[in-house]
């Protein structure tokens, strides 16, 4: 490839992408335009291409031809960020590879940003990880004032740290606090009018249109302003704002950086943040190029390591498969619903009018009585109010969204509902009595919906007049805040009606997962397991808060014994009792689940139901969780009941890990990435393991591994953690949960 | 075989410890002031005692910045006046420092390789505060994070909550400090190792003890607020620490000023040579250094390192507790000292009988040495035999000497 340009306009790079052009004025723009993809990232063609442009730039400041230059993209978005196929792939005995790769972006944006004359980026849209680091290396952003226009370096929740320079940059730029809370441990993404706020983006336009204009005019405006070339960090007399490590205002704070870190990920494992944390403080004390040698280091040690390869899986792969529709039958037509029944206004019902009503659908809301009704629309009301008050959102938008909501008792309000999602009481003669009454309002082809969380879809069927389109909707509470959306497909549900769920469901803006019928589905069914091995533990006599502390240590985001108060303890007493009856109806005898006796007698004996009536686990006053019950430690903490903590931790990953398994087993659930999606989501496995079925596929040293960890924990915790004659076979013939 | 020499104490000295804050009255003396202070005082208290002796001055400081950098020992033997050949080095074993300078001092008499030294440190708060040296253990988050790096007052905190000390208990232990520090004053028992400290016109500026007080009662220090409650909650360190303890449900806060040691300003010194040098010089000895170990516990409670340090002492000198009858158990924190008597069951009778940091501050790099001095000077009082000095220290180490009145 040649780099050179004598032409002017349209060298001869096109094709590359990263193209280099320049005017009669004396203005360079470096077009970011992967011609292989629909967005650009970091990939090789990306570095070969920059490479060649960074020559080309520099010759022609050096002959006088170029007095500024404009970074700019042609694709809809700015840049896209790192190239997650190939950072995936990369092995752990190839640190030295991820360290050159990350020296040899940042070694050309560093020159780009030395180039001596004014560089301006034209931010078209968003400009995420990577993107914004090329934008970081430029002197003056531009960016089009559109909220959907994200800038953010959300590296952190991949596993991964801004290589590029975004650490060293954001922390000379905004000072090691900021860079760390604003924008780097927490990955925020901002729009470009809160960006600007931040500081992060100086000169916003109205237009896409009007971003390389407006860039290239502070470009030309600036030719002859020696600081406007430079970076703030390259000018005489820099200093790091709020001070570097050595700075007693720095320094006196410092001690507490890693010590809320670890607060606030509550001990669990996130090697991300750690080294973004340390990167930042590490940095802050050296100069620049040292500090992005040292941000290349820690890039590297995590791009070799498993957690960033765990939660690439989960929060980029599986979430693109969730999110795309690759669950979704292919046959039946894209669908959009217009108008939605909702039945029962109660919490869930009140959440999922909401929902709808948010992304601009019609909503009946409909209860025994209108009062219920309104109450039921109030809680959209208190939401949005919120939104206002915070400047989330205008009064006006908030109002269009609230009179979309229809409260009403009279069913025949439903009249020219696309869908139905029923969410009262979870008892199937009334579910049974909801639809009958909708049945005779709406048109044959509404979809029909209950949102049940553990009764078996096929069994409702049986209460509707078209079991083709009846399908479950597992909605999770609180509805505006849980992203997923567990569709359950009974046995007569068609292609047609779960084709339509999903439509709805990414409609909302929620995550479907599609499972097969079974008692508890897949989410309630897991969810269990996890909370009842914390009671068995507390039964053994371990101590409470060791307990409690292993889950979220091992990355639950809350104890066991937090969530059964939350759920109320007689929950998982009540599914087994329901599964025990069926088992029996069956012919079958359940053996005993370890942790439910604990849970009884907290119930019968003890009196400790659940936070909802003030008395649990914990105490409860005014609402607000206190101290655990005093004489739980008397009850049931025996001294000699010592387990090793990391054995703890374990018991909770492979207790809902090995249901998981049996999901697979049993044709419950058929994809990992709506087990891992659905167990993070709606469940809470430790997102640091990248969910449910990345934890059993990929756990250290293969599925043989985790096989054997499993009997080792049945040898001494019970037999409940003995993988099935099903999973031994597959691990054995290292096939993984799927075909 | 040859014999092993012993190390005597053949004098030891303290200045007054000075509220540690621009108030007190050592805040206008420089650190090397109180030490070459002392080192006259040495001289004039043993006339016979021939500089040119010396091999070494050993200083403990726990910030050996600012004030107290450049090595203050060589440069406090070069300002004394002491012959050029009296070398001087400054250590850091945190807390332990005072008490590591009268060891390793010991030590190398025993070794026979040298014959008179004077150990001791010394540690200008008002004028250096804590923390000024920076560090990996607290300032490297990566460090931090491995160690699991909490600051000792939530340690200390973790000590009594784990053993069910309430803020009332922790408070009882402190008001007996103070008041057995003002009976000792008043009694006169500090006399003999204070040397009071004077300006250039020989004017007088602190003789005594400048932080005890005799009026603390439980109901006033009941009033002070929680020293560790704020950094352990917005600080994170909490979290850390039960992180480790996750058996604690909540660290109860019941550490402050008028429970834990005040922040001080002085200086000591320990005057260490074997039998026959003490001999030739005239030097009368008081004590012997028995035995002297460090040790360690976990770091993040940090503070219960006394313990293992006094057992492996006590092992050395082939003594039990038992045998010991005064300590000095350095009162950093009233937990500290309640925890040592716990584990190693010693009536609070024996230990800290002339009070301790609570009642008058712990100058850091001082105050083993300090303790030194306390103690022989009560071994001769009470004409006992055997006593302990430990301190807890930074990093969970521990630190103990056992001393035999001669």
């Amino acid at each position: 490839m040649n780099a050179q340009n004598e032409t002017g306009v349209n060298g001869d790079l096109d094709g590359a992408a990263v193209q280099y052009e320049k005017d009669a004025e004396g203005v360079a723009t470096i077009w970011l335009d992967d011609p292989q993809a629909s967005a650009n990232t970091m990939n090789e063609r990306y570095l070969a291409a920059m490479g060649d442009v960074v020559d080309a730039l520099e010759k022609d400041i050096a002959d006088g031809s170029v007095k500024g230059v404009v970074v700019a993209s042609r694709k809809k978005t700015f840049f896209a960020g790192g190239d997650l196929v190939a950072l995936q792939s990369i092995q752990a005995d190839q640190g030295a590879e991820a360290f050159e790769m990350v020296e040899k972006v940042k070694a050309q944006l560093r020159r780009l940003e030395t180039c001596g004359v004014p560089v301006a980026a034209a931010i078209n849209g968003a400009a995420l990880g990577g993107g914004l680091e090329i934008a970081l290396a430029t002197h003056h952003r531009v960016a089009v004032d559109e909220r959907s226009v994200k800038l953010g370096l959300p590296e952190v929740s991949l596993g991964l740290l801004p290589g590029g320079g975004g650490v060293t940059r954001t922390v000379r730029m905004f000072g090691v606090q900021s860079a760390l809370m604003d924008w780097l441990l927490q990955g925020q993404q901002r729009d470009p009018k809160r960006a600007i706020d931040k500081g992060l983006v100086d000169e916003l336009v109205a237009t896409a249109d009007e971003v390389v204009p407006a860039a290239r005019a502070w470009v030309l405006a600036h030719g002859d302003d020696a600081d406007a070339a430079k970076q703030p960090w390259d000018r005489d007399g820099y200093r790091l704002p709020g001070g570097t490590p050595t700075t007693p205002k720095l320094a006196s704070i410092l001690p507490s950086f890693p010590a809320n870190l670890r607060k606030q990920l509550k001990g669990a494992d996130y090697p991300a943040a750690r080294a973004i944390m340390e990167t930042a403080i590490e940095g802050a004390g050296v100069d620049f190029d040292t500090a992005s040698r040292i941000e290349s280091r820690h890039f590297a040690t995590l791009a070799t390591g498993e957690n960033a390869k765990d939660m690439i899986q989960a929060f980029f792969f599986d979430m693109q498969a969730v999110s795309s529709g690759a669950l979704r039958p292919k046959g039946p037509q894209k669908s959009k619903a217009e108008r939605v029944g909702v039945l029962g206004a109660g919490m869930m019902g009140a959440g999922i009018a909401y929902a709808c009503a948010s992304r601009g659908i019609d909503v009946v809301l409909k209860d025994v009585s209108v009062e219920n009704a309104e109450r039921g629309k109030a809680y959209s009301t208190k939401i949005l109010d919120k939104k206002v008050s915070r400047s989330q959102m205008t009064q006006e938008v908030a109002d269009e969204m609230l009179a979309r909501i229809t409260p009403t008792a009279d069913a025949a309000d439903l009249a020219g509902c696309d869908v139905i999602i029923e969410a009262v009481f979870e008892n199937s003669e009334l579910k049974a009595k909801v639809f009958a009454e909708a049945e005779q309002h709406v048109g044959g082809d509404t979809l029909l919906c209950s949102n049940t969380s553990t009764l078996p879809i096929t069994g409702l069927a049986k209460g509707v007049t078209r079991p083709r389109d009846f399908i479950g909707l597992h909605f999770f509470s609180p509805v505006d805040k849980m992203k997923l959306v567990e569709i359950i497909v009974g046995e007569e549900t068609s292609d047609e009606a779960l084709a339509r769920a999903i439509d709805l469901v990414q409609q909302i803006g929620k995550l479907p997962i599609v499972v097969n019928d079974s008692r508890g589905f897949y989410t309630s069914r897991v969810f269990g397991t996890y909370v009842l091995e914390g009671a068995a533990m507390v039964e053994e006599g371990i101590e409470p808060m060791s307990v409690e502390r292993a889950g979220t240590s091992a990355g639950f985001p809350s104890g066991p014994l937090t969530l059964l108060d939350e759920v109320t303890l007689s929950l998982p007493r009540h599914v087994a009792d329901e599964a025990r009856k069926a088992a029996e109806a069956e012919g079958v005898t359940l053996p005993e689940t370890a942790g439910l006796a604990l849970l009884e007698r907290m119930v019968d004996e003890f009196d400790r139901p659940g936070r909802s009536s003030g008395r649990g686990f914990y105490d409860y006053a005014d609402g607000a969780r206190g101290r655990l019950w005093p004489a739980l430690r008397e009850t049931f903490t025996r001294d000699d009941a010592s387990v090793p903590f990391a054995d703890l931790q374990d018991r909770f990953r492979f207790a809902m890990a090995l249901e998981t398994a049996k999901c697979f087993e049993e044709g419950v659930i058929t994809s990992t990435a709506a087990a891992n999606i659905g167990s993070i989501f709606g469940i809470g496995f430790p997102p640091n393991r990248g969910g449910a079925a990345r934890f059993i596929e990929n756990y250290p040293g293969g599925m043989s591994a985790f096989v054997a960890r499993a009997d080792e924990l049945a040898a001494s915790y019970g037999e409940r953690f003995t993988p099935s004659e099903w999973l031994r076979e597959r691990a054995a013939a290292e096939k993984g949960l799927v075909e | 075989m040859t014999v092993q020499p012993d190390a005597f104490v053949y004098d030891a000295v303290r200045t007054p410890r000075g509220r540690g804050k621009s108030s007190g009255a050592l805040h206008e003396i420089k650190p090397i002031d109180l030490v070459t202070g002392l080192i006259h005082s040495l001289r004039e208290r043993n006339p016979d005692l021939d500089p040119a002796r010396i091999d070494d001055v050993v200083l403990g400081v726990v910030t050996p910045v600012g004030d107290q950098g450049m090595d203050i020992a060589k440069t406090a033997a070069i300002a004394a006046g002491l012959p050029d050949t009296v070398a001087g080095v400054q250590l850091n074993r945190f807390c332990a420092s005072g008490l590591e300078a009268v060891n390793q001092a010991a030590a190398r008499v025993r070794s026979g390789f040298e014959h008179l030294i004077l150990a001791g440190g010394v540690e200008s708060m008002s004028r250096v505060p804590m923390g000024q040296d920076g560090g990996a253990w607290a300032m490297d988050p990566a460090t931090a994070i491995d160690t699991n790096f909490v600051p000792q007052g939530i340690g200390a905190d973790l000590i009594a909550t784990r053993r069910g000390w309430s803020r009332e208990d922790v408070d009882t232990y402190a008001v007996e400090s103070q008041r057995r520090a003002a009976a000792a004053r008043d009694e006169g028992r500090f006399d003999g190792s204070i040397v009071p400290v004077r300006d250039a016109n020989g004017l007088l500026v602190l003789d005594h003890d400048e932080t005890i007080r005799e009026d603390a009662s439980t109901e006033t220090l009941g009033k002070l607020k929680a020293s560790f409650a704020m950094i352990g909650d917005m600080g994170g360190f909490d979290a850390v620490a039960l992180e480790k303890y996750h058996e604690v449900e909540a660290i109860d806060h019941v550490h402050h000023a008028g429970n834990s040691s005040g922040i001080v300003d002085g200086a000591a010194l320990v005057l260490i040579g074997d039998e026959a040098t003490g001999a030739e010089l005239g030097l009368k000895p008081r004590a012997r250094i028995v035995a002297t170990a460090v040790s360690g516990a976990d770091p993040t409670i940090m503070l219960t390192g006394p313990t293992p340090a006094v057992r492996k002492a006590l092992a050395i000198a082939g003594l039990e507790a038992s045998d010991i009858d005064l300590w000095e158990v350095n009162e950093a924190f009233a937990a500290v000292p309640m925890n040592v008597m716990a584990e190693l069951d010693i009536p609070h009778e024996r230990v800290n009988v002339n009070g301790g940091a609570i009642a008058m501050g712990h100058p850091l790099g001082a105050t083993g040495a300090m303790l030194v001095a306390t103690l022989v000077d009560e071994l001769e009082r009470q004409d006992k035999r055997y006593g302990v000095v430990t301190l807890c220290v930074g990093g969970g180490m521990g630190i103990a000497t056992v001393i035999e009145k001669i």
